[in-house]
């Protein structure tokens, strides 16, 4: 119940179809939630003369309120005013559908925009825009740049604690502008100056009609020279390695390049996820599918199995942990009986590699619980009657990768990575988003 | 700073529900220090009074968790300033100590408590009033031993000259109406 946004107990045939009805409408409409039907044995096994009559509406239940026209004229004029704006951009944009709308704002008022881990894709990862990932393995620029920003403009996001760091320093010289569907979300964690409740859909686009187009050329420089810092420092070791072991940098890269950046990204949790959330390509929207707040292992593989099927025609790469994958390779029998062409890449770096990093950099490397001795998972994904292939070797990589992606069906790659690699920019937890690290 | 503040949440008369609000509370690690829950004056309205000691921007929180709640109407909080509230209490004596003295008679008059029941071994009291009235009580009967003592959790009306949940209800229609 308390993971669920709506749960009833069925007892009667005759609730039955008036609490689906209610069921899928409150599952999917606002911000969308699992709901849960408990239906009592007894009321399955009665018969009910069946009329179904689709939920359309609940008293108790706004998922959409109006968007109020004063609210976004305030929110205009701070936008007008503004020297430094920023717009963070979360998974609200997607659920709304309102990634045309949130383009249009951005190339009127020229605002550079980030996106939350659930925002991905949203928008072209090259958006000229873009200027990549919040959070604290995100990119270098959005981070370092929310402190000196004189605006923030958040939309279809929740200030969660790994975008947000330190909260009493978060933002210190911004107002703040909330566009947000869910009256509980705004002014929770940050207070909003001017908070405007309402999907983005129908906010977004009366926002640009009130604003005076304009560009912030220099301060959108000041993101690229981050960039340009966060290159050097920490996406060229990772994506284009050239010793030691193989990186899981690179594998992310090279499996985006050969998908021409336009497949379907699922991630489980951990080091894979954060590296793959980095440097995963998307072109389109509706591109990314990751467990964000509740962030569960074991999420990837069941979520890339209902990714394949919710998107039929479109490739779909997981990536996912050693430790992960052991949670839920239940799965592999679903995805082989269903025959969803699913692309499994494992990132087996034999440890609980996030939990490993932080053990390392802040408990002295004293490594506790976190290597595993695993599987043969090449077996194992035989054993399923699933084709499957190990590589360990830079020089053999691409042909991999290669081979994974030409197979018609579903495939499991084993990339065999660096034990101890750890994954960089780093907000450490509890610190602000200023004190962003860019190595040990 | 933490103070009394009274949260009265409308919600749907649905089962489960109950479970859903105190939930909101205890994941918070907010005590409820009072709990009642009745049928309001609206048909198939349930209030919840909840009482707890909090600072007001937590509050505002809970009401915003509180009314995410699929199944809650509506919840408003205010300050005990804000409202007229009372809890009930009952309390047994022996009927014995009735006969001993005229004490008891004489706190029951003064302060304005009611015996309910009378029967050869025990006197049931009932009082009205804030904890601290029937609190004190307690501790003035306590010398003719209370063989049990019971109080109601709070129930609280508005000083408000506008009943808002009306008010509520009525923009609720006209915002339904706008969604067709
Ligand atoms: C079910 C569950 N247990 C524990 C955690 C805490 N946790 C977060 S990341 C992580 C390690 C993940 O290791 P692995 O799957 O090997 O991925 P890697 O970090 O090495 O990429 C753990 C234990 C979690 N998120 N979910």
């Amino acid at each position: 119940m308390p993971v669920t946004k709506w749960n009833y107990q069925v007892t009667e045939a005759s609730e039955i179809p008036e609490a689906i009805a209610k069921a899928f409408y409150i599952a999917q409409s606002g911000r969308p939630g699992p709901v849960l039907l408990d239906i009592a044995k007894d009321a399955q096994f009665q018969e009910l003369d069946f009329e179904y009559k689709k939920c359309t509406k609940i008293r108790s239940y706004i998922p959409e309120h109006p968007v109020d026209p004063f609210k976004v004229k305030e929110a205009a004029e701070l936008i007008d005013a503004a020297k430094k704006p920023l717009l963070l951009f979360g998974q609200g944009v997607i659920i709304a559908n309102a990634e045309e709308e949130l383009k249009e704002f951005i190339e009127k008022t020229g605002i550079p925009a980030a996106w939350t881990l659930l925002g991905l894709s949203a928008l072209p990862s090259d958006h000229p825009l873009n200027v990549g990932m919040l959070g604290m393995h995100g990119n270098y620029g959005p981070n370092i740049k929310t402190n000196e920003s004189d605006l923030i403009i958040a939309v279809g996001m929740r200030f969660d604690d790994r975008v947000t760091g330190k909260v009493s320093s978060y933002a210190t010289n911004a107002k703040i502008i909330h566009l947000e569907v869910d009256p509980a979300e705004i002014n929770k964690i940050i207070k909003a100056d001017v908070g405007v409740l309402g999907s983005a859909k129908k906010s977004l686009p009366m926002l640009t009609m009130n604003v005076k187009a304009n560009k912030h050329q220099a301060w959108l420089q000041e993101f690229r020279d981050c960039d340009k810092i966060e290159m050097e420092k920490v996406i060229q070791k990772d994506t284009f390695p050239t010793k030691g072991g193989l990186s899981m940098g690179e594998a992310v890269r090279i499996t985006s390049e050969k998908v021409k950046n336009n497949a379907v990204l699922v991630t489980d949790v951990g080091q894979q996820q954060m590296i793959a959330s980095r440097y995963f390509k998307f072109t389109q929207s509706k591109s990314n599918v990751t467990s964000g707040g509740l962030g569960t292992m074991g999420f990837g593989v069941p979520a890339a199995l209902g990714a394949q099927l919710g998107a039929k025609d479109r490739t779909v790469c997981c990536f996912v942990g050693d430790g992960g994958f052991q949670m839920t390779l239940q799965e592999l029998g679903t995805i082989v009986q269903n025959r969803l062409p699913v692309k499994i890449i494992l990132l087996n770096n034999n440890f609980l590699g996030m939990v490993r990093q932080w053990q390392q950099l802040f408990f002295d490397r004293r490594y506790s619980f976190t290597e595993l001795h695993n599987p043969d998972f090449i077996m194992i994904a035989n054993g399923f009657g699933m084709p499957a292939h190990k590589v360990t070797k830079r020089e053999d990589l691409e042909a991999g990768i290669q081979k994974m992606l030409d197979h018609n069906g579903p495939y499991l790659l084993e990339v065999v990575v660096e034990k101890e690699d750890n994954v960089f920019p780093m907000v450490p937890a509890g610190a602000s988003v200023s004190d962003i690290i860019l190595e040990a | 700073m933490k103070q009394e503040f009274i949260i009265t949440i409308y919600s749907e008369n649905n089962i489960g529900l109950l479970n859903r609000i105190t939930i909101i509370f205890t994941r918070r690690k907010i005590n409820i220090e009072s709990l009642t829950v009745s049928a309001s004056a609206i048909p198939g309205i349930s209030k919840f009074t909840v009482v707890i000691n909090e600072t007001e921007e937590r509050i505002k929180k809970v009401v915003g968790q509180l009314e995410k709640v699929v199944d809650v109407l509506k919840a408003f909080y205010h300050s005990n300033e804000e409202m007229v509230f009372q809890e009930l209490a009952l309390y047994k004596v022996p009927t014995e100590a009735l006969y001993d003295s005229d004490q008891i008679e004489q706190l029951v008059r003064k302060s304005g408590a009611r015996i309910l029941e009378i029967t050869r071994d025990f006197t049931v009291i009932e009082k009205t009033g804030h904890k601290e009235e029937t609190q004190k009580m307690f501790e003035d009967l306590s010398q003719f031993g209370v063989l049990q003592f019971i109080r109601s959790g709070r129930i609280a009306i508005t000083r408000d000259p506008i009943e808002r949940l009306s008010e509520f209800l009525k923009e609720r229609d006209a915002l339904l109406e706008a969604m067709d």
